[in-house]
């Protein structure tokens, strides 16, 4: 049953099997993924042809890798600018709301609360094409009666990081407040006592409290911003993203430079799991 | 010093209210009204309620809705039934030991992009892939078979891709329950079927409501998985919206579909937590 409890030597063997299937099921796509670019051949699939680094070096007519291959490259470049402005705006705007929920009282906070819990149940697509109705309403209240034409309204970079961020902000929100519930607010009276104003209390005192949070939810708004989808698909202008451009190649047949993108992705993050899971323990 | 405090307070409300106010609730009151207008044939749009009776009367609309519906509720309960014992064994079976490095293990491959966990199963299951490969070699099939694009295996690719917001609350809710009443449990004569439904279901009650509507609510959204893996008659109603959007360029029915399908979510997020008597704030904990 439980480790401390005699278990059937059946019971035992059935489950670690099971746990051994569902970790393969796990895996089974991604290490496939993984074998498959760096497989001689012109297809993403078995015989294997022997090794090679070419998915990923070479400049040939027939065969250009990711570090020669511009469209794509570019799209990590598009991705990568989008997750910094969406991590810089979500760190900044959901540590005030964290302050906001957790060390003020106002009238209605309750109801804010849970607005501000609302995008995480409201599915993306839904998200993408609200904003994309709004910006378009806006763009054509701002056109007919100051006749100036936008371009943040049009589908593009910048709608592409507004849609993100809306939801993204409640994730550094709730990650950002569960530290701040365990700050001591004994520290920051102390502080106030001392001559400190409530500015220089923050900055000095609550801000360096809050660090470790507020990093670790800058490198998960990262991630999740230069993976997400759903929302970006229907706010992305002429500059695709990613996972937007990587769906377009996917959906009409697909070569092993696939693969060799998918392998740098599966590497970096893991990685950046596996340090953000390290700093998280060395921190406790 | 009263005047700081306050400062303060405009400082922190201001994003926060711009934020909600702009990219939350104006959009959606948006998203309502267009659902309500119709164009007519010289571009000028009035009230009409036509982009609703659209949906009821073109019955290709309303099976995909429902189709959906039905495959998200089966997504979630699969979902449950691979999970439960998947998060009992990390917590309650495998030795202390290994239970850390299990747990990231766990959720090492979601952190990795949707799109390439599905492409990874393309290749594995589609007709030239590796698993037709190995079964041919095996000499168990004799043709190829097209393993992708059909129901099952997007129900299969859709319980892979949710599968971590199950697997994170049931581990959290199991690790606070006590071993000592399994132990009591099991002393009094309690076989496995009865612990389980009257201890582990019971205690794991919050965790199950609390992953059950994450993963509703992201299989009913998602998009990449089945227009990916679904076949030509695995229409899933994120892609009717698509179509009315952008290949159709019909906004106002695309708005209509939209709304519909958050209020099928919210109302079936709002029925679980009223069934099992918890709150929203509460669960996305």
């Amino acid at each position: 049953m439980i480790r401390t409890l005699p278990n059937s030597r059946r019971y035992q063997v059935g489950f670690k099997l099971y746990m051994f299937l569902y970790f393969g099921f796990l895996f089974a796509p991604l290490l496939v993924t993984c074998v498959l670019a760096f497989n001689d051949s012109q297809f993403p699939s078995l015989p294997w042809k022997g090794f090679t680094i070419e998915w990923f070096t070479a400049n040939l007519p027939e065969r250009v890798g990711i570090f020669h291959d511009t469209i794509n490259l570019y799209s990590i470049w598009v991705s990568a600018r989008v997750a910094f402005f969406v991590t810089i705006f979500s760190v900044g705007v959901g540590t005030c709301a964290a302050f906001l929920f957790e060390q003020e009282d106002f009238r209605f906070k309750q109801g804010l609360y849970f607005l501000m819990l609302a995008p995480l149940v409201v599915p993306g697509v839904i998200l993408g094409i609200s904003i994309l109705l709004f910006s378009n309403t806006l763009g054509m209240f701002f056109e007919d009666h100051w006749a100036l034409d936008v371009g943040l309204f049009r589908p593009g970079f910048w709608l592409v990081v507004l849609g993100q961020f809306s939801f993204i902000a409640t994730l550094v929100t709730l990650v950002v407040s569960a530290r701040l519930k365990k700050f001591d607010r004994s520290l920051e009276e102390a502080a106030l006592n001392l001559g400190a104003n409530r500015f220089e209390v923050i900055w000095y005192i609550t801000l360096k409290f809050l660090r470790p949070a507020i990093i670790g939810s800058a490198a998960v708004a990262f991630l999740m911003s230069f993976e997400n989808f759903n929302t970006t698909l229907f706010l992305v202008g002429s500059d695709a993203t990613l996972p937007i451009n990587l769906y377009l190649q996917v959906r009409d047949g697909s070569t092993p430079v696939i693969n060799a993108i998918s392998f740098l992705l599966i590497v970096f993050t893991s990685t950046a799991a596996l340090a953000n899971l390290y700093f998280s323990k060395k921190e406790r | 010093m009263k005047k700081g405090i306050r400062w303060a307070f405009v400082i922190f409300i201001t994003p926060v209210l711009l934020w909600l106010f702009l990219l939350i609730v104006l959009p959606h009151i948006d998203l309502l009204i267009m659902s309500f207008r119709i164009e007519d044939d010289f571009g000028n749009s009035t009230w009409s309620v036509s982009n609703y009776l659209n949906f009821f009367n073109e019955p290709i609309y309303w099976l995909t809705f429902a189709r959906t519906a039905v495959y998200s509720i089966l997504v979630t309960s699969l979902t449950f039934i691979v999970a439960l014992p998947v998060a009992f064994f990390i917590t309650k079976v495998v030795d202390v030991r290994y239970q850390g490095f299990l747990t990231m293990l766990l959720l090492l491959p979601f952190w990795v992009s949707e799109l390439v966990r599905v492409y990874g199963w393309m290749i594995l299951l589609r007709e030239s892939g590796v698993i037709n490969h190995f079964l041919l070699k095996a000499g168990l099939l004799r043709q190829p078979v097209e393993m992708l694009y059909n129901d099952v295996t997007m129900v299969m690719g859709l319980v892979y891709t949710s599968m971590l917001f199950m697997v994170v609350p049931l581990i959290s809710v199991l690790d606070s329950l006590d071993d000592s009443l399994i132990e009591a449990a099991y002393d009094l004569g309690a076989n496995m079927g009865s612990i389980l439904v009257k201890i582990i279901i019971p205690h794991s009650m919050p965790g199950i409501v609390s992953g059950s509507i994450v993963v509703f609510m992201l299989t009913l959204g998602n998009y990449l998985t089945p227009n990916l893996m679904g076949g030509k008659n695995s229409l899933w109603f994120t892609e009717q919206i698509y179509n009315q959007f952008i290949a159709s360029f019909n906004w106002n029915q695309g708005s209509a579909f939209g709304f519909l399908l958050l209020l099928l979510s919210s109302l079936v997020i709002w029925a679980g937590l009223k069934l099992t008597g918890q709150k929203l704030s509460k669960v996305v904990k």
